[in-house]
């Protein structure tokens, strides 16, 4: 993606960055970040178009490949598996090699993961609006598809412990545990939740049934939430957060216990997602209760973030990297006391299936990792290609059309998912549904239908400002040493 | 002290790669082993309800438009045990009902309500206007309309691979089902067909909105049938 001639001027005024040369391959961690931003872009822009659906239904084009119900999964498969897949990629490669002191153990392993991964988003989002589909949340993909995820995520675990294998520090970051839980439980879940018996090409059936099949979804749905974009984000905050800041992580203990505590209790609470359905009472009583449980390392680990920050704080206000790293960790808060909240029965009853659910998900998703991401893209940019942003100002920017879009989809979502969930179980005073028409409670959803499609836009245009950033950024003149930080905004 | 005697542990597995990697495997695999396994033992025999049966080719079929086009997006199928909910859809749904469900179809989301009772809810003709125009029947709906549904036609060789498919995940069929899934097919959509005459809807017995018809007029029948003869015999037993 590097002009052959920005290639060349590099190799004669920096020798370190030559590929062959370099300790470290940090051409494959470009390849991902493009991924990243490129993937990133087309899946926010999926979310806004099924966004402007819901607000007006003419959008659906009366097409089927245009209509909510195909678009809805290659929205959620775009920002989960190609924008944050590729953001943890980018970071795991950058930063395993610099812990470890050693170059990746293999880079056509490297190449094949990269590879084989792109091509897997271009197959989901050629089968997606085809209406090829198993149906399952976040696991929609065909079968065929799916053994190919699980190829290339062998090839990622085999150069990711081989290279711990050849490292030439002893000690083991604790980055790196969180990054060992995600390629170990996503192989996990993904191959125990895709277990399918084959019809055709294109179509199979679960060997689960019922609400079996349901239990083993939501175990890997709620898990697909925690060790996909939960604990490899964890790793990266770890990582990069004290390095931004140029502070050593707050406490170590804390971590340890942030760690074990976190990925032994995540695994425990799918069935929150099936409170009040016919799954059996025991399952769901455990789902809820480690549901609450998991407030404790979930603040463990943003205290650790915030407090890493001490002493720092007045870079906050200069830096938008930290800006956008204190947002994503105070989201992360956030949307963990959300979480375990909305997972009490009795408060479940009243968000479950309502607008509720989708703010919770987008304060998680929007809040903590895609501002982790993006304050972590624009702390890499500059230093992988040693020249400062072509647009200085515009991170900031970026950073205040993203938090104030945030704000409008969530308090959006909040406000439609109460309204839905009241009038849904109103009564009246004989004991008969106070709105017993379902179309008319959808109606008083609209304007916040179309608040939450300006904070998705919000968000969007940010996603677009970064990308425009990063493609002039990359074709500016070479400078001699890297930048020390983004500058600032005037 | 204690204390730092952990630490001196846990430093130590921190130099271990390959015991770091398995203790987090433990770690991990508790949760999902005491939840998961034992509803391969509760939940397969006992909780079956009397009466459900698994679905004839025809819905089959229809079930696979309605995962084929995301309805579940948008449509949940569990009936939660609350009155305002019990008032708005139906009885709340009983796990067994689902004994044959691959995919389970709960949903997650009610953009549109739950239809896990829409069966017999409204006549074939309705469906068909619905899936035509949703405004045509509920003004107001902002659900997509679905015009393809009455273009595009069954593929008999399909149907009859997705029911041996479902036969080896474990629905209960025989093989003279499988074998006899496409007449099946034919011969309940032309019942469906037929009865859509009289209305002055004319369609081929091999379109797919008879398929979603068939399977949508199914949704939630047969456990509707098993709670009410349960309840009149909880009733007579009381009385």
């Amino acid at each position: 993606m590097v002009s052959a001639g920005s290639g060349s001027l590099e190799a004669a005024r920096l020798p370190l960055a030559q590929p062959d040369e370099s300790p470290y391959d940090d051409r494959i961690v470009k390849l991902f970040l493009w991924a990243t931003v490129i993937w990133g872009v087309v899946g926010m822009l999926v979310g806004v178009i099924i966004a402007l659906q819901l607000a007006w239904w003419p959008a659906n084009l009366a097409l089927p490949w245009t209509s909510f119900g195909r678009l809805r999964p290659l929205h959620t498969n775009a920002v989960i598996f190609a924008f944050g897949g590729n953001i943890c990629f980018t970071a795991i490669y950058y930063s395993l090699q610099r812990l470890l002191k050693t170059r990746m153990w293999s880079d056509a392993l490297s190449r094949i993961h990269f590879w084989g991964w792109q091509s897997i988003i271009v197959a989901a989002a050629i089968t997606l609006p085809l209406g090829l589909t198993q149906s399952k949340e976040y696991a929609e993909l065909i079968w065929p598809i799916d053994l190919a995820i699980t190829v290339v995520w062998v090839v990622f675990a085999a150069n990711f412990f081989g290279t711990i294998a050849i490292r030439k520090v002893n000690h083991l970051y604790v980055a790196i545990w969180f990054y060992m839980s995600f390629v170990i439980t996503i192989a996990v879940l993904h191959i125990v939740n895709s277990l399918a018996i084959p019809a055709t090409l294109t179509r199979s059936y679960p060997v689960y049934a019922g609400l079996t099949d349901a239990l083993v979804q939501w175990w890997y749905g709620h898990n697909a939430v925690g060790f996909f974009l939960t604990t490899p984000f964890l790793g990266l905050m770890y990582y990069f957060l004290p390095r931004v800041a140029e502070r050593p992580v707050y406490s170590y203990r804390l971590s340890i216990i942030h760690f074990w505590a976190l990925i032994f209790l995540y695994i425990w609470a799918g069935p929150h997602h099936l409170l009040y359905s016919a799954l059996p009472d025991w399952a769901q009583t455990l789902g809820m209760v480690f549901s609450i449980v998991l407030l404790a390392p979930s603040w463990g680990g943003m205290l650790n973030g915030l407090l890493t920050l001490r002493g720092a704080w007045d870079r906050v206000r200069t830096d938008p990297v930290l800006k956008f790293y204190v947002v994503a960790v105070s989201f992360y808060g956030m949307s963990t006391f959300e979480g375990p909240m909305m997972s009490l029965r009795a408060v479940n009853s009243l968000s479950h299936y309502t607008n509720w659910t989708i703010g919770h998900v987008h304060s998680g998703a929007l809040g903590w990792v895609g501002m982790i991401s993006f304050g972590t893209l624009y702390w890499l940019v500059p230093r992988l290609w040693n020249r400062p942003l072509a647009y200085p100002s515009w991170p900031t920017l970026h950073f205040w059309l993203a938090t104030v879009g945030i704000v409008l989809y969530t308090v959006s979502m909040w406000a439609a998912g109460l309204t839905e969930g009241l009038m849904w179980r109103a009564l009246d005073d004989t004991g008969q549904l106070k709105y017993p028409n379902f179309v008319a409670i959808v109606d008083q959803l609209h304007p916040f239908y179309w608040l939450r499609l300006v904070g998705g836009t919000m968000y969007l245009v940010g996603a677009v400002m970064m990308l425009w950033n990063f493609l002039r950024t990359v074709r500016a003149p070479v400078v001699e040493a890297p930048p020390a930080a983004v500058p600032a905004a005037a | 002290m204690a204390d730092a005697g952990k630490d001196k542990g846990h430093r130590w597995l921190e130099g271990k790669g390959a015991w770091f990697a398995i203790v987090t495997t433990v770690a991990i695999a508790i949760g999902g082993l005491v939840e998961i396994v034992p509803m391969f033992t509760v939940s397969a025999g006992p909780e079956l309800l009397a009466g459900v049966t698994p679905y004839t080719p025809l819905e089959v079929a229809g079930r696979d438009i309605y995962i084929r086009e995301g309805c579940y997006t948008c449509h949940s199928q569990m009936v939660r045990p609350t009155r305002a909910e019990e008032l708005r859809y139906g009885p709340w749904t009983r796990a067994g009902e689902y004994a044959y469900d691959h995919p389970f179809l709960l949903g997650s989301r009610r953009i549109g309500p739950d239809l896990q009772r829409v069966g017999g809810k409204y006549p074939d003709a309705w469906h068909y206007e619905h899936m035509r125009d949703p405004r045509s029947t509920s003004p107001g709906s902002i659900m997509p309309s679905y015009p393809w549904l009455l273009e595009q036609r069954l593929d008999s060789a399909d149907v009859t691979a997705s029911v041996r498919a479902l036969r080896i995940s474990g629905v209960p069929y025989s093989e003279a089902e499988v074998t006899g899934a496409a007449a099946s097919m034919r011969r309940q959509g032309q019942e469906i067909a037929a009865g859509l005459a009289p209305a002055g809807l004319h369609t081929a017995a091999d379109r797919e909105i008879v398929a979603i018809i068939a399977y949508l007029q199914r949704l939630g029948r047969d456990g509707k049938a098993a709670v009410a003869a349960s309840s009149a015999l909880t009733t007579t037993a009381g009385g």
